[in-house]
């Protein structure tokens, strides 16, 4: 080899290489900038890094987490569900007047007596999942978009939420007064956290029943038949159908979990929140596909990752956290999270761009 | 013949509407046989393969498989009976691996609901080995070259183990030594006693591995005849209707002095390394080549579509730039991309619209106002000058056919006055009849002293129309040939230079 090619390839070599780390530092730009974010804000405030505060991050990001874990489904397969917070409105009322304390003042249904909770969690989820399998139905059978699909129902979701915290005695005021064997099945802590100065945080048990979920549902995305129809299906349709795969089940399903996920946080906001009125879970489905987008849950179809929907509801979580204890004035956090959105997606789709 | 029959279609109809696409079409299979199924495009063979495969649902005739009568209502059911199918447009699932793509639809399980990926993986190297496929299983579909996707969905279709398969055009993205693969792999199922359907506008191949053959037009039913009875000829005469003396027209056009100069062009993010070349005025300059040879990346690195790193182009003596296809349609150059369907026409809109789209600027009124009547006259040209076949110019341009199509684009072109035009594959995808009118169409243009550049695959095409012929090889240029003084073996010597 002569020294002129040698030096070529020498060159082209360091090229490579200083190109390899500048797209190693842009795929990784959003953890990057998590971190100084994070080092940031441990730097100004004290207590951001201190257990209270950690625990509620956790905490906050274990609430979103099922409602992004559901929608996410529904991205993978191109398509939205604008539902999503309504689904969770109504969810969260059910259980909430099924699960007032006998004691509460203008219970909604004095009748009856308080449920057990399991049997509450299995009406509050079913009922999400009949309501998402009615969107799936829409979309499978009449190939709307899912934007129209759940623009729809989302109304008539609003409708029935409106008039059913109007039913019994509740006359449209907030549901409140739960039960204790509610609250503490949601809010209470088997396990407590020493926070360092002498007492111990407690960590609500609803963050372990979020860890349990996301786990069922890596299971499911990953090693289940379904789940990989649904991302064939998401990737492209019509080689899904000519191998077999039954598009319609497959897609009334996929919205069908995904209620199941939205009745899963009704269930738990109806206590979490613990006073609900026809406003709750309002706008909950935007968060939800923000966290999905900047988690690399892509609108092009047929890609996702339940790692990335986990790291993208925490990071929208600990930027809340994390402004709040910068002192940002709440109006600019709207600000900072769109940017955030585009930000994450222009860096996600450069993944896919081909250049030429 | 009195061998057994293993599937036959007797009388199929399919009406869409306002066609009847399908009139009483026949069809047996032997086993152990390849059945070539020919027409043009719009014959109707896609059409009956999809009323077997159960996508489309007949409207009349009856079909038996081993002397069953049957009548699937979804792929599913057809996969599950014995017939299985290439499909001419590729359909995967290009966001998963191979093994997924390869099992979609009937993944091995454990526990009734957990895919079992050790089963997928032992039997996707059982059946790469079995064919003697080289993809990674795990790969993700987009990563690969298309022609290994389509290798693997050839496998696919095999490893159904069905009675039936069918290839729709299986050969349009593979490369020379994959097509032989394929009748490698045809032959063993063969012998295995399936039978086999294979479309095909390729006559040389049909003529190589077929048995039967069966011609439609129209919609309807021509003939069936042995192969080794037919000639290409015969059965271009079948399939238009007509006879077709010669395949391409009188080549009248006279090459003058050097209009273009190409030279040492690289693209940035592409693998072409070297493009240098002269066009002379009214001259139709061919390029030849395997794939990813870098044919089409000089066609679109020249037009600005692709980044360019390094080399000049230059006009009529004044260096241009093209950096991007705005620039390059001001300087004169006009390209027709390879993908029709997916980079020519805007499908769901009208010829009209299809047509001036590239010369908006020429029919504004004031500056604002579009001039309705200006643009009908020009698409009225486009559809005369080019022979359009079309009831309105406002039928949407995805219910022509592919010539038809073509004929569009070549008269949006043409409305933008190109000096340089850059045809990518101009006939791929249309059907012999409507090929010599393109041949027509560019000798024409080649006379009015435009430069024309062809990029085909197709080297009798090349060597039918083209004045000079350059041959590129692993992103160089190899070579150049005069197209009167070549041959395909000197060309093909050239394309094998670099790879």
């Amino acid at each position: 080899m002569s020294k002129e090619s040698k030096e070529l390839q020498a060159k082209a070599q360091s090229q490579w290489d200083a190109k390899k780390v500048g797209n190693l530092l842009l795929d990784n730009a959003l953890y990057i900038l998590m971190i100084i974010f994070v080092i940031y804000i441990a730097v100004v405030n004290e207590n951001f890094l201190k257990v209270p505060s950690l625990v509620n991050i956790l905490s906050n990001t274990a609430a979103y987490l099922p409602a992004a874990l559901g929608i996410a489904g529904c991205i993978v397969l191109t398509g939205t569900d604008l539902s999503a917070g309504r689904n969770v409105g109504l969810t969260a009322c059910v259980s909430a007047s099924l699960l007032q304390a006998a004691t509460t003042a203008n219970k909604m249904w004095p009748d009856l007596d308080t449920l057990p909770v399991a049997l509450v969690i299995i009406i509050a989820m079913v009922l999400g999942a009949v309501i998402g399998a009615f969107n799936g139905f829409w979309v499978a059978k009449f190939k709307l978009h899912p934007f129209i699909v759940t623009l729809g129902t989302q109304l008539i979701l609003y409708t029935c939420l409106l008039l059913y915290v109007k039913m019994g005695n509740n006359n449209g005021m907030a549901i409140s007064g739960m039960a204790d064997s509610y609250n503490n099945f949601v809010k209470g802590a088997i396990v407590s956290v020493p926070n360092g100065s002498g007492g111990a945080t407690p960590i609500p048990n609803y963050v372990w029943y979020a860890i349990l979920l996301t786990a069922l549902m890596w299971f499911i995305w990953n090693k289940t038949t379904f789940g990989k129809n649904m991302f064939a299906l998401g990737s492209n349709e019509e080689a899904a159908r000519v191998s077999g795969v039954n598009v319609f089940m497959t897609t009334v399903m996929v919205f069908a979990l995904a209620g199941a996920m939205y009745g899963w946080t009704g269930f738990i906001e109806g206590a979490r929140i613990g006073s609900n009125t026809a406003n709750t879970g309002y706008n909950y489905e935007l968060d939800a596909i923000a966290a999905c987008v900047i988690g690399g849950v892509s609108f092009v179809g047929g890609i996702g990752k339940i790692r990335g929907i986990v790291i993208g509801v925490l990071l929208l979580r600990l930027i809340f956290v994390g402004l709040t204890m910068l002192g940002v004035n709440q109006d600019l956090q709207y600000l900072i999270k769109g940017a955030i959105i585009l930000f994450a997606c222009a860096l996600d789709m450069r993944k896919y761009l081909v250049k030429k | 013949m009195d061998q057994p029959v293993l599937l036959e279609m007797k009388n199929i109809t399919k009406e869409f509407p306002g066609v009847k696409a399908l009139d009483g079409v026949s069809l047996k299979v032997r086993p152990g046989t390849v059945h070539a199924l020919m027409g043009e495009n719009g014959a109707g063979k896609s059409t009956l393969m999809k009323c077997l495969f159960g996508i489309y649902q007949k409207d009349g005739g009856q079909i038996f498989l081993e002397g069953k009568e049957i009548n699937f209502k979804s792929s599913k059911e057809a996969l599950e009976n014995g017939v299985a199918m290439v499909h001419q447009e590729l359909n995967q699932a290009l966001t998963r691996t191979v093994k997924d793509n390869l099992w979609l639809g009937r993944y091995p399980k454990v526990g009734g609901i957990m895919v079992s990926e050790s089963i997928m993986a032992r039997e996707t190297k059982k059946l790469f080995e079995q064919l003697n496929v080289e993809v990674n299983p795990s790969a993700v579909m987009s990563t690969l070259p298309v022609s290994k996707r389509q290798m693997v969905e050839i496998a696919k279709a095999v490893s159904y183990n069905s009675k039936i398969i069918v290839f729709d055009e299986p050969t349009s993205s593979l490369t020379e030594a994959e097509v032989e693969h394929l009748f490698r792999i045809i032959d063993m199922l063969k012998s295995k006693g399936c039978g086999i359907i294979y479309i095909s506008h390729k006559m040389d191949e049909i003529l190589r591995i077929s048995d039967d053959l069966t011609v439609m037009r129209d919609g309807t039913w021509v003939a069936t005849r042995p192969a080794k009875e037919m000639t290409m000829n015969e059965i271009i005469k079948l399939m238009v209707g007509r006879e077709l003396t010669n395949r391409f027209p009188p080549k009248t056009n006279k090459p003058g002095e050097v209009i273009l100069d190409v030279q040492h062009i690289t693209g940035k993010y592409t693998r072409l390394k070297d493009g240098t070349f002269q066009l002379r005025k009214g001259e139709i300059l061919g390029f030849a080549g395997l794939d990813g040879s870098g044919r089409t990346e000089v066609l679109e690195n020249l037009f600005g579509v692709m980044t360019r790193e390094g080399g000049t182009i230059t006009l009529h003596g004044r260096e241009i730039k093209n950096r991007n296809p705005r620039e390059s349609i001001k300087n004169g150059f006009a390209l027709l991309t390879e993908e029709r369907r997916a980079t020519g026409i805007f499908g769901i809109r009208s010829i009209r619209e299809n047509t001036v789209i590239s010369n908006l600027k020429d029919y504004l009124m004031g500056g604002i106002c579009l001039s309705e009547k200006k643009m009908k006259a020009d698409t009225d040209w486009a559809i005369q000058a080019m022979h359009i076949k079309t009831p309105t110019q406002e039928t949407a341009i995805r219910s022509l056919s592919g010539g038809n199509q073509q004929k569009v684009i070549i008269g949006r072109w043409l409305l933008t006055k190109p000096e340089i035009l850059l045809l990518d594959e101009p006939t791929r995808g249309i059907d012999v009849g409507a090929k010599y009118e393109i041949y027509q169409l560019i000798i024409d243009l080649a006379n009015e002293g435009k430069g024309v550049i062809v990029v085909s695959s197709e080297m009798p095409e090349l060597l039918g129309i083209c004045d000079r012929i350059v041959v590129m090889s692993g992103g160089q240029v190899a070579g150049e040939v005069d197209a009167k003084n070549t041959s395909q073996e000197e060309i093909l010597t050239l394309a094998a230079k670099y790879v």
